[in-house]
C-alpha cells in the first residue's frame, strides 16, 4: 500500500514536471524567434495565430508529420538510438531540481516532498554525470548517419564536450565548498534569508562570480548553442550531427537542445542564485505562500538566463574550432583551478 | 530482492563484458562497455556507495570512453579482425585465471571470505557517503592516494612532452 502511493505520488511528480518542461521548451522556440526578431529589428513569426503565438503547435505538427528518412549505408540501430540517446539524459537531470521550499507533507503515511522529485545526496553529481551521457547521443548520431558532415559534427562536438564538461565540474566545486554538500536542496537552503547570501555575492566570504561566470560561458558551449555551435555550425557542415535526421528523430535532438539549455538554466539559478529564495525576505511573502513565490521566483531566475542564451546567440559571432579549444583550457580551466583555491584558502581562513 | 538485483546487474556485467571482447565492431563493443558501466554503477547504488557509483558513470562512462568512441571514429574503423586472431590464446588464458579463481574460493574461502565487511551487518552511516570516502582519503590512506596523483601528474606531463614536439629539441 505505502509502495504503491508512493509510486503513484512520484510518477505524477514525474509527470507535471516532465508537462512543464515540454511546454517550455515549445515556449522556447517561439521566444527564441520572436527575441532575436526583435534584436535584428524584425518583427519574428507573425502567421500562425494572433502575433505568431501557435508557431510552436505548428512546427511540432509539422515535425510529426513528416516523412521519417534513414540514408542509405547508414547504421539503421545507431540511427535510431542516437536521439534516444541525446534526448533522455537532457530530461532525467531534472529529478533532482528543487523548484520550491523544501516541505515534507504526510500523504497516507508517506514523505512527500512536493517541490523536488528525489533529494539524493550527491545532486551535482548526479546532473553532471547525466549531462556528459548526452554526448553519446551527438556523437553516435554524427557516426551513424554515413555523412562526412554529420561525422565532422560529432567529432568536433565530442572534444568540445570533454574539454567544456571539465570547466562545468571545476566551476561548481567554490560553490560545493562554502555549502560543504552535493545535494542541490541543501545548497538552495544554505542560500535563504536575502540576495547578499546567495552564492554570486556570497558575503562574508568569497563571492563565485567568477565562478558563475566560467560556468555560464562552458554550459552555452556544452549544449552547443552559438557562440559555440560548432557541432552544427551551418556555414559549414550543412547542419552538423544532425543533417540526415528528419521528422521526429530531428526532433528528439531539438528537444534534447532546448531541454539542456532549461537544465543548465535550473542548475545556475540552484547554485548561484539561490533557487527558490527571493532577493529579500519581504518579497517572499508569508510562510504558507512560500510554495508560490517560491516557484514564481525560480521560474523568473530561469527565464532570465534563458533570455541571455538568446541574448548572446543574437551578439556573438560563432569561434573558429582552435579559439574554442584554446579558449577552454588555457582561458576557462586555469581561471577554474585558481577560483577554487582562493575559494578553499578564504573559507579555511575565514570559517562561516 | 536483493539477491536478486544483485544476480541482475552481475549476469548483465558478464554478458556485456563478453560483449566487449566478442564484437567485431568496435562501435559496438564501445556501446556494450557502456552498458557495463551502468550495471557495475548499479551494485555500487546496491552497496549504498552513490557517490563511487556516480564517479563510475562520469569518470567512465561519461569521459573515458567518449574519449574511445572519438578515436575509434576519427581512426575510421569498420571492423578489426587483426585482434580476433588471438582467440584460442584469450581464450586459454582465461580458462586458466578462472580456475585460479573458482580454487581460490574454494580453497582459501575463511581467509578470502574473512577481509570482506560482514554484509548481513552494513556499517552505520553517521555521515554521508562522500565524507567517510573523503576522510579516509586523506587519513588513512594519505600516502597512497599522494603517490597515485603524483604518479598521474607524470603521466600527463609526460604526454604534454611526447605530443609537442619541439620541446625537447630547443632546449637540447
Amino acid at each position: 500500500m505505502e509502495t504503491g502511493i508512493r509510486l503513484g505520488l512520484t510518477l505524477a511528480q514525474i509527470g507535471a514536471v516532465m508537462v512543464a518542461v515540454l511546454l517550455t521548451v515549445a515556449l522556447l522556440t517561439l521566444l527564441e524567434r520572436k527575441v532575436l526578431g526583435w534584436m535584428q529589428d524584425r518583427m519574428g513569426p507573425m502567421e500562425v495565430g494572433p502575433y505568431g503565438i501557435l508557431q510552436p503547435v505548428a512546427d511540432g505538427l509539422k515535425l510529426f508529420f513528416k516523412e521519417d528518412i534513414i540514408p542509405a549505408g547508414a547504421n539503421k540501430f545507431m540511427f535510431s538510438m542516437a536521439p534516444i540517446l541525446s534526448l533522455v539524459p537532457a530530461l532525467i537531470g531534472f529529478a533532482v531540481i528543487p523548484f520550491g521550499p523544501d516541505w515534507t507533507i504526510d500523504v497516507g503515511g508517506v514523505d512527500f516532498k512536493p517541490f523536488v522529485i528525489t533529494d539524493i545526496n550527491i545532486g551535482v553529481l548526479y546532473i553532471l554525470a547525466f549531462a556528459s551521457i548526452g554526448a553519446y547521443g551527438i556523437i553516435l548520431g554524427g557516426w551513424s548517419s554515413n555523412s562526412k558532415y554529420s561525422l565532422l559534427g560529432g567529432l568536433r562536438s565530442a572534444a568540445q564536450l570533454i574539454s567544456y564538461e571539465l570547466n562545468v565540474g571545476l566551476s561548481i566545486v567554490g560553490v560545493l565548498l562554502l555549502s560543504s554538500s552535493l545535494s542541490l536542496v541543501t545548497i538552495t537552503n544554505a542560500q535563504a534569508g536575502g540576495f547578499w547570501n546567495w552564492y554570486f555575492f556570497a558575503w562574508g566570504s568569497f563571492p563565485q562570480a567568477i565562478a558563475f561566470m566560467v560556468f555560464m560561458i562552458s554550459s552555452i558551449a556544452e549544449t552547443n548553442r552559438t557562440p559555440f555551435d560548432l557541432p552544427e555550425a551551418e556555414s559549414e557542415l550543412v547542419a552538423g550531427f544532425f543533417t540526415e535526421y528528419s521528422g521526429m528523430r530531428f526532433a528528439f535532438f531539438f528537444l534534447a537542445e532546448y531541454g539542456n539549455m532549461i537544465l543548465v538554466s535550473c542548475v545556475a539559478t540552484v547554485l548561484f542564485f539561490g533557487g527558490w529564495h527571493a532577493p529579500l525576505e519581504i518579497l517572499q511573502g508569508p510562510e504558507w505562500m512560500h510554495g508560490i513565490t517560491g516557484i514564481i521566483w525560480f521560474a523568473g531566475k530561469v527565464a532570465f538566463f534563458l533570455f541571455l542564451f538568446f541574448w548572446i546567440r543574437a551578439t556573438l559571432p560563432r569561434l573558429r574550432y582552435d579559439q574554442l579549444m584554446r579558449f577552454g583550457w588555457k582561458v576557462l580551466l586555469p581561471i577554474a583551478l585558481g577560483n577554487i583555491v582562493v575559494t578553499a584558502i578564504v573559507e579555511y581562513m575565514f570559517p562561516t | 530482492m536483493e539477491t536478486f538485483v544483485f544476480f541482475y546487474f552481475a549476469s548483465i556485467i558478464v554478458l556485456t563484458a563478453g560483449f566487449v571482447v566478442a564484437l567485431k565492431n568496435p562501435i559496438y563493443s564501445a556501446l556494450a562497455l557502456l552498458v557495463m558501466f551502468f550495471h557495475v554503477a548499479g551494485l555500487f547504488v546496491t552497496l549504498h556507495a552513490e557517490f563511487l557509483a556516480i564517479i563510475q558513470i562520469l569518470v567512465y562512462a561519461g569521459a573515458i570512453l567518449v574519449l574511445y568512441l572519438f578515436v575509434v571514429m576519427l581512426l575510421n574503423l569498420k571492423r578489426e579482425e587483426h585482434f580476433h586472431g588471438q582467440f584460442i590464446v584469450g581464450l586459454f588464458l582465461g580458462c586458466v585465471l578462472f580456475a585460479e579463481a573458482v580454487l581460490l574460493v574454494l580453497k582459501g574461502e575463511t581467509t578470502l571470505g574473512g577481509n570482506l565487511p560482514d554484509s548481513a551487518a552494513p556499517m552505520e552511516l553517521t555521515q554521508g557517503n562522500t565524507e567517510s570516502i573523503g576522510e579516509l582519503l586523506y587519513s588513512t590512506y594519505l600516502f597512497p592516494f599522494e603517490v597515485a596523483s603524483l604518479i598521474l601528474l607524470v603521466a600527463m606531463v609526460g604526454a604534454v612532452i611526447l605530443t609537442k614536439k619541439g620541446i625537447l629539441e630547443v632546449k637540447g
